[in-house]
């Protein structure tokens, strides 16, 4: 029920446990910055139930994938606005 | 090309109204599809994951639905819905792929999302909704020792405050904004119905350490990359800060009219209008739980079962009929016990980020324009959330009636949008 497994986090391999979402998993990482707004400031996660869509990054190199909505799977990929 | 399916009841949304929905119209010998946005059906109030699994009831009604031979579409959402021939066409999009579905008859039981209300502070990372950090945490963030304030209203901040604590987070603080008396006066009228009552005295020996105060309101939120301190307010006019690394606000719940609007059904104070059966204005449209009025599960899972039979053809039953209309009742006492107070509406400064998707603040919307001005001139509302959180805030804080419901009703790839 609690099988760790890796995910990749701009670049950085971080370990979560499976069945988590993307959202949490990263959040759990410290990750502030999901996405940098158009006047430049950070932000995360503020729904949890994919309709701000404030939680959105890049997945396996698909962008504008909302965090919230999406479960970790191992070696999933996840670029955050922070290494753009 | 992409193939088109048929359905005779398309159902929109698997919370407890689409899965009761879905399951009645399937048993009523209908061919039924659900579409759902979320990896598993069971709405926000069922949802699951391997770190949090569904309760009884969840269990009881997901095996009925299994049961009853309905198709479920799990992570696929409606883009565009519009009436053809004698029935309806949908687009929806299903992960990354593009789907056409025919029906005949719809049910809406697309749920309520939580309202917002701007206050200085509010985009910084770790401001969650009530109902958002609950989202999460069931989905596997971890909050031990994490100091967390629950400011706002309504019957989540209990739950969650005792959800929050029992995962080792410290809960500074839990304030409801509506007054004692008022609550107070609900909350006895709730010992007559013993079950409801035992469950609120467990949520609150669960965290018996934590102080409950009533008529206290967010005012502001701080910190620099992420959330450090809040600032709360009393109706006295007092304030006072605490340190914390979460917040969860609550201001209520909107409902997602955003498919019925589409679609010209009629609203009523911002619901759906439903009669008996659950039927909307526009013909062989159903629609059930909290779009048509906040009402819960227990409202939705009988207005599910109406509507479901009914858009198989068939009439209710009438045990539900009755069950449906108590619940109705108690449900409206609620929603006044909880009524937010005027005070939330001015919480924003000039300076505050209102339409988070394209950084529109406060000061830029001239209180004379319109809504749909307010998108032309700024882009307000026009963002990926396309107005779902800043036009119900705006609603509140401005009294701008929403805009019309165009579709694409969610962010679509092209390749869904555009036909091979």
């Amino acid at each position: 029920m609690t099988e760790r497994i890796e995910i990749v986090v701009d670049g950085s391999t971080v370990v979560t446990t499976r069945g988590t979402s993307v959202a949490s998993a990263l959040l759990d990482a410290g990750v502030t910055a999901f996405r940098v707004s158009l006047g430049g400031s950070v932000r995360a996660p503020l729904c949890g139930m994919g309709v701000c869509y404030e939680c959105r990054v890049t997945i396996d190199d698909v962008p504008h994938q909302r965090a919230c909505m999406r479960t970790v799977e191992p070696g999933m990929r996840i670029d955050t606005g922070a290494g753009e | 090309m992409t193939a088109t399916h048929a359905c005779d009841v398309l159902v929109v949304g698997a919370g407890p109204a689409g899965i009761a929905a879905a399951a009645n119209a399937a048993e009523c010998g209908a061919r039924v599809v659900v579409v759902d946005e979320a990896a598993a059906p069971g709405g926000q109030i069922w949802r699951s994951s391997s770190h949090t699994p569904p309760p009884r009831a969840a269990r009881r009604w997901l095996r009925r639905l299994r049961d009853s031979g309905a198709a479920v579409e799990s992570r696929a959402g409606v883009v565009d819905v519009e009436r053809r021939g004698d029935g309806f066409h949908a687009l929806i999009e299903r992960e990354h792929e593009r789907v056409l579905m025919n029906a005949r008859a719809i049910v809406l039981a697309t749920g309520a999302r939580e309202r917002f209300l701007p206050f200085p502070g509010w985009t910084l990372p770790n401001v969650f909704g009530i109902g958002g950090a609950q989202a999460l945490l069931k989905s596997g963030m971890t909050v031990r020792g994490k100091r967390v304030v629950i400011a706002g209203s309504g019957p989540l901040l209990l739950p969650v405050a005792a959800s929050l604590s029992h995962a080792g987070a410290r809960v500074v603080l839990v304030a409801e904004q509506a007054p004692a008396g008022r609550v107070m006066r609900f909350a006895a009228a709730l010992w007559r119905r013993p079950f409801t009552a035992l469950q609120a005295a467990r949520l609150r020996a669960a965290f018996m350490r934590t102080p409950y105060v009533f008529g206290t309101w967010i005012a502001a939120a701080d910190g620099d990359e992420r959330l450090t301190s809040v600032e709360v307010v009393d109706a006295d006019g007092g304030r006072r800060r605490l340190a914390c690394d979460v917040l969860c606000a609550a201001f209520g719940l909107v409902p997602n009219v955003e498919v019925a609007r589409l679609l010209g059904c009629e609203l009523l104070d911002g619901f759906v209008r439903v009669d008996g059966q659950q039927a909307t204005s526009s013909a062989s449209v159903y629609c059930a739980g909290e779009p048509t009025g906040i009402g819960g599960v227990d409202l939705a899972l009988v207005e599910g079962a109406i509507a479901g039979r009914a858009a198989a053809g068939h009439s209710p039953a009438p045990a539900d009929v009755r069950r449906r209309n108590r619940v109705r009742r108690a449900a409206r006492e609620l929603d006044a016990a909880f009524a937010l107070r005027p005070e939330l509406r001015s919480l924003a400064d000039e300076s505050t980020i209102v339409c988070r998707c394209e950084d529109v603040r406060l000061g830029q919307l001239d209180p004379s324009w319109t809504t749909r001005q307010a998108k032309l001139y700024t882009r307000a509302g026009m963002g990926a959330c396309q107005g779902r959180i800043c036009g119900a805030a705006l609603e509140c804080v401005r009294s701008w009636p929403p805009d019309t419901v165009r579709p694409p009703l969610r962010p679509a790839r092209v390749a869904t949008l555009l036909p091979e």
